[in-house]
């Protein structure tokens, strides 16, 4: 599933974490940022969580008090989206520990890197918890290091 | 100078600030001192602050002056920076500036790089946001790695690679002969992206699909072993051995059996297993379910799986989860056509959807309630959807009323239902309706013949109710202008009004606030034409030259017009054209079956020009249990005897019938 764009925002519409997969300028993903949260944030409980907006799919769910909210293509299977969103946010409770908002915010930069190791250019990358979190803790384990070697290594 | 802040502190002392000016303010602060510790080219502290940037710069302030840092600590040796760095080109560059380029190298270095995290990052850094540029110089690296036995590296190379074709499609050729053992992966990280880059391969070329055709065997195999394995607590999600593999293979079947018959058999059984296997108490089960309907739709499947397929959606459609109930909808919308029958058995459940309560799904149900309509539903249905219609959005009701209009014009079992449907979507959603709607009403009446009396005066009891919704009144306007004589002759079953009546509905149209200036001028229109249905002539030359002085030019420029009719033409009133002889044919039957397909033809000598008028049916009903009417308008300026040749065609019994006469004995009235 081709992910144009990941946003996550809190119930009062501010932005926790924005990945673009698709080149825009500032002023266009702020344009699209401002309108889709507001968007979102109409919706009633009671409604799906797929919508058409503009000429995109949107796909979004709310986790405690945080949106999750990605777009994909026409072709693209909803429901399987709902699926990565989820495996993204179980990746960041694990990772954390019971993740909460307050997490993301003050390790925002830990939010994208482990987003990194999950989603590459839009697509998903790894389909295993276990590989995405070792990943992710063995390059944790290399900001320890003051410099990396270069070490040649036959491969 | 004291060491600059941490980025947690930061992002705790901003929280404290209670108005948007206080944080402005701090922000501003930050920045400054960020900028002057750029400026003596700090390297211990770059990455702390380029990290306080991107903090800002998320909560939307300006921080361009931070690009070139970025660059700096991509080119760092220190893994922290070049996290850090990669990040913030990500998100601060973009390939429309210059700037980005001189990443290229870097990025070729680290792709290089005997850590396997570094080449990590610059993989997932080209693969997010690589310009073609880019992508055509190190694409020979992203090959390289693609081809590597390191499978954390190959994955993310695959993905690269499919960015790469995204940028620059004339690259794919070169990734081909990597492609050539990526399916015999056990590496599910691998696997998954390898079928992501085979599908793009798939889409974008048809000579790699057909080179990938004969990679279904393995496709199905793969899926065969996720399906029938035991439990893999690696890559189980509720019960399901890794769903995201699954759908991903299901998607790639379906772009290689497109079109195929040897390849859609092929897959013609693990298609039939998974739909009838997989779970479908969580929406992991449904997805997959969900990706497989859309595949055995798309491929040359048996009508025996298709029909499966649409037993699944019709499941769909009863589920708890309104998602579900989504996708149903979606994909029963693109199957309606070409699986009409099997669609058609769970209308009732597609019209039950129209009650939702979410908009999207309501739509969907919308939409696919008309796909849906035919000649023997056409009663029920449009008694759902005029309910639908009463009670929808705005946002519905002018592609509901345009759906309605369309739909009774195919499929209408009487012109009397017809015209009462026309009526219902007016005075329910009239001012939804679309413009072109009025011409296209006022042109179905007109062809109505024998409904104009009914019709008239349905209209103007409408009108006495309502006089804002514009389409109606506009429609009504014109039906009372050119049947007004209908309105007040007596040929209506109920009480009919009297001619001032009439008079005082159309003028307060002319008056009222409602009425926009296009209704008004069919009001004034339709009055004039009264003119010569009513007796009330001087009434309505009061009205006409009143508004000959009018500020709406166009009405203006109608009541002059119409004014000189008045003083020009008066003597014309009682014979608008004395040289027009109006002939009424009645034909009737009297054999013991219908005369089907009935055509009148007249011919008339050169001197004379012949009208006619479209005939009330062309069915003639047997017995002389009714006739059918023709208006002929002959113009005669000669005024010489008219004389007919006459030609009758029809089909008796199954029989075509062709009948010539001559006609010499019309009246003296008609021609002298």
């Amino acid at each position: 599933m081709f992910f144009s764009f990941m946003l996550l925002f809190s119930r009062q519409g501010k932005l926790r974490l924005q990945k673009w997969y698709v080149p825009l300028s500032d002023k266009e993903k702020k344009k699209i940022t401002r309108e889709l949260v507001q968007t979102v944030l109409a919706r009633k409980p009671k409604m799906c969580s797929f919508l058409e907006w503009r000429d995109l799919k949107i796909v979004y769910k709310r986790y405690a008090s945080l949106y999750f909210c990605c777009a994909i293509e026409d072709q693209d299977n909803e429901l399987i989206t709902l699926e990565i969103i989820h495996r993204y946010v179980e990746l960041l409770d694990k990772y954390f520990g019971s993740v909460c908002e307050l997490d993301i915010i003050f390790n925002f930069e830990k939010a994208y890197f482990i987003l990194d190791e999950f989603l590459l250019g839009g697509e998903a990358q790894e389909t295993s918890k276990k590989n995405v979190l070792k990943a992710i803790e063995q390059a944790d384990l290399l900001q320890e290091v003051r410099h990396l070697i270069k070490i040649t290594v036959d491969k | 100078m004291p060491a600059p802040i941490r980025l947690r502190e930061l992002i705790r002392t901003i929280r404290t600030a209670r108005t948007q000016a206080e944080e402005r303010e701090m922000i501003q602060k930050e920045c400054a001192a960020i900028r002057s510790s750029f400026r003596e080219e700090d390297n211990t502290y770059r990455c702390r602050n380029v990290a306080k940037l991107l903090y800002m710069h998320m909560l939307g302030y300006p921080a361009h002056f931070g690009q070139l840092e970025c660059l700096k600590l991509i080119a760092s040796q220190k893994f922290t920076d070049k996290r850090i760095g990669y990040l913030g080109a990500m998100l601060l560059l973009d390939e429309r500036q210059d700037v980005h380029l001189l990443m290229t190298n870097c990025i070729k270095n680290d792709l290089n790089h005997s850590t396997q995290y570094v080449q990590g990052l610059a993989l997932c850094t080209l693969g997010c946001m690589g310009s073609s540029e880019m992508c055509r110089d190190l694409a020979g690296e992203v090959e390289k790695l693609l081809k590597t036995s390191n499978s954390y590296l190959r994955k993310k190379a695959a993905l690269c690679a499919v960015h790469v074709i995204r940028k620059v499609p004339e690259l794919m050729e070169m990734f081909l002969p990597a492609t050539k053992n990526l399916l015999s992966e056990k590496n599910h990280g691998v696997l998954h992206t390898s079928v992501v880059l085979l599908t793009e391969m798939c889409e974008r070329s048809p000579d790699m699909l057909a080179h990938f055709r004969k990679l279904v065997p393995q496709l199905v195999r793969i899926l065969k072993n996720l399906i029938m394995s035991g439990y893999s607590p690696e890559h189980d999600v509720s019960g399901i051995s890794d769903p995201f593999l699954q759908v991903r293979i299901l998607r790639l079947l379906r772009i290689l059996g497109k079109s195929d018959d040897d390849s859609s058999e092929a897959m013609n059984d693990i298609l039939a297993q998974v739909a009838t296997n997989t779970e479908t108490s969580k929406n992991v089960g449904n997805a997959i379910l969900y990706e497989t309907v859309l595949t055995i739709m798309d491929i040359k499947s048996e009508s025996g799986l298709r029909v499966l397929a649409i037993n699944i959606l019709g499941r769909f459609l009863l589920n708890n989860d309104k998602n579900i109930r989504y996708v149903a909808l979606t994909s029963l919308l693109k199957t309606v056509q070409t699986d009409h029958n099997a669609v058609q058995r769970h209308r009732s459940t597609i019209v039950d959807c129209l009650k939702d309560l979410d908009v999207s799904i309501k739509r969907r149900a919308m939409e696919l309630s008309f796909a849906l309509v035919n000649g023997n539903n056409i009663r029920g249905m449009m008694k759902e959807l005029l309910y639908f219609l009463d009670s929808c959005d705005p946002e519905f009701k002018a592609d509901c009323a345009s759906g309605v209009f369309l739909a009774a014009e195919k499929y209408a079992p009487s012109k009397r239902w017809h015209i009462d449907t026309i009526m219902r979507v007016l005075t329910t959603a009239g001012s939804y309706v679309r413009d072109d709607s009025v011409p296209n009403l006022i042109q179905l009446i007109t062809n109505s013949v024998e409904m104009h009396a009914y019709t008239v005066q349905r209209l103007y009891k409408a009108l006495l109710d309502d006089i804002s919704q514009q389409p109606l009144v506009q429609v009504a306007s014109w039906c009372i202008g050119e049947y007004g004589d209908l309105l007040v002759s007596g040929q209506c079953e109920e009480e009919e009004p009297i001619q001032d009546e009439v008079l005082d509905v159309l003028e307060g149209l002319l008056v009222s606030n409602l009425s926009t200036p296009v209704t008004r001028g069919y009001a004034l229109t339709a009055i004039m034409k009264l003119s010569t249905r009513f007796s009330s002539v001087n009434r309505i030359k009061k009205v006409v030259s009143i508004y000959g002085s009018s500020i709406d030019v166009e009405l203006q420029q109608r009541a002059v017009e119409y004014n000189a009719l008045f003083k020009k033409y008066d003597h014309m009133r009682a014979n608008p054209n004395p040289n027009i002889a109006v002939i009424t044919i009645h034909a009737s039957n009297s054999t013991e079956a219908d005369m089907t397909d009935f055509v009148f033809q007249a011919a008339v000598p050169k001197t004379f020009q012949l009208q006619l008028l479209s005939p009330s049916s062309n069915v003639v009903p047997a017995l002389n249990q009714g006739t059918v009417t023709q208006v002929i308008r002959v113009l005669n300026p000669q005024k010489q005897q008219l004389r007919m040749r006459i030609k009758l065609t029809y089909t008796l019994k199954g029989s075509a019938v062709q009948d010539l006469a001559e006609v010499n004995n019309f009246p003296p009235q008609s021609w002298q």
